[in-house]
């Protein structure tokens, strides 16, 4: 049975979707072009005018934006209405220099709330469903977005907001869950929980998680859904562009289908800016077509990713994304060579380890250090020092013919490695700390 | 038979074997014997202590802790009693992962352990030859 939540627009035919999209990028180039002083430079600077924008190609004549943009205009320099027209703003997690902050008017609010309930009913959600909400509710996009699509669909949500394992764990099985939102990584650590508490999988009544706002590989994929009895769906969105529910997965579970009647993705080449035919990997860019409150037009994701326009066993017809292989962001560079934390996550999953790790890169006369702490799992302990020695070799061996280069690795207690509730803290560079 | 030891499992950092050694002595139980074994990134600390259940709960949070059978030779007091048990072990090819040994101050009883990697055919080989070889129970009496 093929479920939707608005099942003619999800599964229009490709020209209807142009079509809109058509109309909607010329009145949203127009509004932004009037109300946005700070994209109007841009555009004035490119020699580009609203009225040279007609179909949705003509989209690659627009400049783009880029995180830097953002932190320049903080915070009204890309509203695009009058702030008596909106109703509620969400904000990015800080990590260095300002802090992004999104604006939303109702409409806004309507939107993303809808794209989050279609990934919630693609989970298989209906009305009879008990949705468990464990992202961070607040600035945290996670939490508000999950539970108005939640409210949308009809299900009964609990808003738990993230933290307190004691307290999720009698909510789900005291209130039968059977949807969990949050993170990956707090999947994985309520997963443990469960089965710390001598549960079995099949103790509760989950039947699906829908988990994103940071990277996760298959193999993750694959843990989770053994320890909770579930089916794992991947989330995809940032603050920048509304929140969770840009893009979601359908039961494939192969690729995620971006809202592309609210949201036009490009992939480029990060360096020239291009844009690349489908299929390529590069660079992922979104547009949003008709937000009100934060319009951004060619937002910069940093997150590179691979588009494809196959047609999917599930019916719907939106353009589908890869899971991001990595941000341009947590990409390193050690000794020259490229590093992904997901490569080494692929790593570590597939001989047998947890993926609790953290990496600490480092530099130490002028060379770079490479460590990776990897917790235990219980029945990896062992008494005898040759014996913890001999996993840490084999480890490094794994590492360098995955990576090119070999870290250090450290293999530490089991929870040992402080688990956060929200975001994973996986990369610790203390590199720039000697500039 | 054999004793059950209890194996910790440490990060190699300042503070961590002290913080165990005194989660474990503030609730009074006796460490009898101790062993550390220790690399520049982890530590693993062996430990015979009078209460392995209580010592489990209560170094529950703060550390990971796992028991392991090993087994504990009554010594003689007699000149190359320790040189004996080993020929044994050597001539029998049994790998002696690690070793250490305690002495009871009460009965003036030294013993002494070793981690094998099959403590039963072990066992049976150094009582074949006459040595004595302790469990949990003896060991409570020895204490
Ligand atoms: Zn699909």
């Amino acid at each position: 049975m093929k479920n939707y939540y608005q099942k003619e627009i999800e599964t229009a035919p490709y020209e209807e979707i142009v079509k809109i999209q058509n109309e909607k990028l010329k009145k949203q180039v127009r509004r932004v072009y009037d109300n946005v002083a700070y994209y109007r430079d841009l555009m004035d600077k490119k020699g580009v005018k609203p009225e040279d924008i007609q179909t949705i190609d003509d989209i690659k004549k627009l400049p783009f934006l880029t995180k830097d943009d953002l932190r320049e205009a903080y915070p009204y320099g890309l509203l695009g209405t009058d702030l008596k027209n909106c109703v509620r703003i969400q904000s990015t997690s800080g990590t260095t220099g300002k802090r992004v902050v999104a604006f939303y008017t109702q409409h806004d609010i309507d939107l993303w709330e809808e794209c989050c309930a279609r990934a919630i009913v693609a989970a298989g959600g209906t009305n009879e469903d008990v949705v468990q909400v464990c992202y961070g509710y607040g600035l945290f996009t996670g939490g508000p977005g999950l539970n108005g699509g939640s409210h949308k669909v009809g299900c009964l949500t609990l808003p738990m907001s993230s933290g307190n394992t004691e307290r999720q764990i009698q909510f789900m099985m005291d209130l039968n869950a059977t949807i969990l939102c949050c993170t990956p990584s707090y999947a994985a650590y309520i997963g443990e929980s469960l089965a710390e508490r001598g549960y079995k999988p099949e103790d509760n009544k989950l039947k699906a998680g829908i988990f994103g706002a940071e990277p996760w590989t298959e193999e993750m994929r694959r843990s989770i859904e053994k320890s909770l009895g579930i089916k794992a769906y991947d989330i995809y969105g940032l603050t920048e562009t509304s929140g969770p529910g840009v893009a979601f997965e359908c039961e494939e579970q192969n690729g995620m289908h971006i809202n592309e009647d609210h949201f036009y993705a490009e992939i480029i080449d990060p360096n020239t800016g291009e844009v690349l035919p489908e299929g390529s990997r590069g660079e992922l860019v979104f547009t949003s077509l008709d937000k009100e409150g934060f319009p951004l037009l060619r937002y910069r994701t940093k997150d590179i990713c691979v588009l494809t326009r196959k047609k999917c066993s599930c019916g719907r017809t939106h353009i589908k994304m890869s899971k991001p292989m990595g941000r341009s962001d947590d990409m390193m560079i050690i000794r020259g060579v490229n590093v992904f934390p997901s490569q080494i996550e692929t790593v570590l999953l597939k001989e047998g380890y947890s993926p609790n790790y953290q990496i600490v890169v480092d530099r130490a006369r002028n060379n770079d250090t490479f460590d990776v702490y990897i917790e235990l799992n219980p029945d990896q302990v062992s008494d005898v020092v040759s014996d913890i020695q001999a996993r840490e070799r084999s480890l490094e061996a794994a590492m360098r013919s995955m990576l090119g280069i070999g870290p250090k690795i450290h293999l530490v207690p089991p929870k040992s490695i402080t688990r956060s509730e929200g975001k994973a803290v996986r990369v610790i560079d203390k590199r720039n700390l000697h500039d | 038979m054999a004793i059950t030891q209890l194996s910790v499992y440490l990060e190699n950092k300042p503070g961590t074997l002290s913080q165990v050694i005194n989660t474990i002595s503030d609730a009074g139980i006796n460490i009898r014997a101790l062993s550390l074994a220790d690399t520049r990134d982890f530590g693993i600390l062996r430990l015979i202590v009078s209460d392995v259940q209580a010592t489990r709960a209560i170094l529950d949070d703060q550390a990971f802790a796992t028991e392991t059978e090993v087994i504990a030779v009554k010594m003689s007091d007699k000149a190359g009693a320790l040189g004996n048990i080993l020929k044994i072990l050597e001539d029998e090819s049994i790998n002696i992962e690690y070793t250490y040994a305690f002495t009871s101050p009460s009965r003036e009883q030294a013993c002494v352990v070793f981690r094998v990697g099959d403590t039963k055919a072990a066992e049976k080989v150094l009582n074949t030859y006459g040595e004595i070889t302790l469990n949990d129970e003896d060991l409570k009496d020895l204490l």
